[in-house]
């Protein structure tokens, strides 16, 4: 226990001096997770709304457990895929982004698309389905009832941003194959951990995981306001 | 009188089952049309097809005097719309529900026509509520309200008041002749409420196995009915 509250004390004292490790770590990590997150959403919600919408799809027996299986993805195989494609024998080894924040970034999208296209996939299923058939009634086009739909879901489609979220910045593996832990240049603050504690620097490390679940509050926190707002217009 | 709609040979089937069979059906421009019948009759279906939700299998459909084959415009899509049984609102203020059928044709929704319709239907002081607060009956007279708003040609009511009750009814119904007699909006009403298809239609008109059996002017409709079915329907028998 007095590791604990030593490294407790310690922490806070580290963060209040805002060290300059902390401090590049924090950036990283929320570059990182932030524009996996959003190419993650800018391809996932269309293709989920798509399949939720799309009554007859062909194939979806096949597609829909394809991407339930991805919800699942064991980011150290992501990782290891990834590493394995951007390595110099890789097919994009070429694009020299191995143990950099790109390459890191392309496995946190990988983790977080399934997630995403899923979760808006089922979020657009529940909504019922006389809604877009009313909107197409009041002169929607298609696109426009896509839209409508997508909105009448925002939260569930929410749920699926947090989801997205939560998963690729408390992510380790994908990041420390991809990224290599090299420090100020990818290292990220679940990595920064694991290898702060491996060291001893308990201190330093649980000033870290502060950090991580202040940032992972926070966020959470305000998609849940952006949540409830929703909930009553 | 010009049509609003020709059908010709229209029929209407999932695999050998057709549930909308008319060899002829006119609906005028201005008039009220009520439909009646059992439920399965196809009365449903056959709005849909009039809405341009659904494509006849066989026959067609001419509107405005324009031969509908395939796609239909937007434009003459835009120009009807449904209020069904049940209203279909989205999560959103009652405000913002009565408004979107002038946002989804990029038209000023800060109009004058949207407080006029709230107020017609006495929702001015729930334009600000979510709409899943609503009672059946104020959500269904929203519902009427976002549907009278895009000013349609044709508004098709599909068992509009069918659990509603008799303040709603009586309101709905006064704002649904007034609209026809002011505006000439074509009105096709389905109910299984016969009374309201008396009170309400110019012509009546009984469905029954996709076919319609009997379409008449509504006095005569229900003084001097043609047809058995019609007289039996009138009655109270059961049609099957």
């Amino acid at each position: 226990m007095g590791t604990l509250a030593r490294a407790f004390a310690d922490a806070l004292g580290l963060l209040w001096n805002m060290e300059p490790a902390l401090v590049e770590a924090v950036v990283l990590t929320l570059q990182v997770t932030l524009i996996a997150l959003v190419i993650a959403l800018v391809i996932g919600v269309p293709i989920g709304a798509a399949i939720g919408l799309t009554r007859h799809l062909p194939g979806r027996w096949l597609i829909v457990p394809l991407i339930y299986t991805g919800m699942g993805l064991p980011p150290v195989t992501v990782g290891l895929f990834t590493y394995l494609v951007l390595s110099n024998q890789g097919p994009l080894g070429g694009l020299g982004w191995l143990f950099t924040p790109a390459g890191m970034i392309v496995a946190q999208t990988i983790i977080a698309f399934p997630l995403v296209v899923g979760l808006t996939m089922a979020a657009v299923q529940g909504v019922d389905p006389n809604l877009p058939v009313q909107m197409l009634s009041l002169g929607a086009t298609r696109r426009q009832v896509a839209t409508v739909t997508l909105l009448e879901a925002r939260v569930g489609v929410t749920a699926a941003v947090v989801a997205a979220y939560g998963a690729i910045i408390s992510e380790v593996g994908a990041v420390m194959l991809v990224g290599g832990n090299i420090e100020g240049e990818t290292r990220v603050l679940t990595t920064a951990i694991v290898l702060e504690t491996r060291k001893g620097n308990f201190a330093l490390a649980m000033a870290l995981g502060i950090i991580l679940l202040t940032l992972a509050f926070v966020t959470n926190f305000a998609f849940h306001r952006l949540q409830v707002h929703q909930g009553v217009r | 009188m010009t049509s609003a709609y020709e059908l010709a040979d229209v029929r209407h089937c999932y695999g050998d089952r057709c549930v909308v069979d008319i060899p002829t059906l006119e609906v005028l421009q201005g008039e009220i049309l009520g439909l009646v019948g059992p439920s399965g009759a196809g009365k449903s279906t056959l709005l849909r097809l009039l809405d341009f939700l659904e494509t006849p299998t066989d026959g067609h459909l001419t509107y405005g005097g324009t031969r509908i084959d395939g796609d239909v415009s937007l434009a003459d899509r835009r120009d009807v719309t449904t209020v069904f049984q049940r209203p279909m609102l989205l999560k959103r203020s009652v405000a913002a529900n009565v408004r979107i059928g002038r946002r989804l044709r990029g038209l000023d929704t800060k109009d004058r026509g949207t407080e006029m319709w709230l107020d017609r239907l006495g929702l001015t002081d729930l334009a600000d509520a979510p709409a899943r607060t609503l009672s059946a009956g104020e959500a269904q007279r929203v519902a009427l309200a976002r549907a009278l708003v895009v000013e349609p040609s044709v508004l098709l009511l599909d068992e509009p008041t069918g659990n509603l009750d008799p303040y709603n009814v009586g309101l709905l119904e006064e704002i649904v002749r007034t609209e026809n007699a002011e505006r000439g909006t074509t009105i096709v009403i389905v109910t299984h409420d016969v009374f309201q298809a008396r009170r309400l239609a110019d012509r009546t008109g009984l469905m029954v196995s996709g076919r319609v059996i009997e379409l008449a002017e509504t006095k005569g409709f229900f003084s001097t009915p043609q047809q058995p079915q019609t007289a039996a329907f009138l009655r109270g028998d059961l049609l099957i």
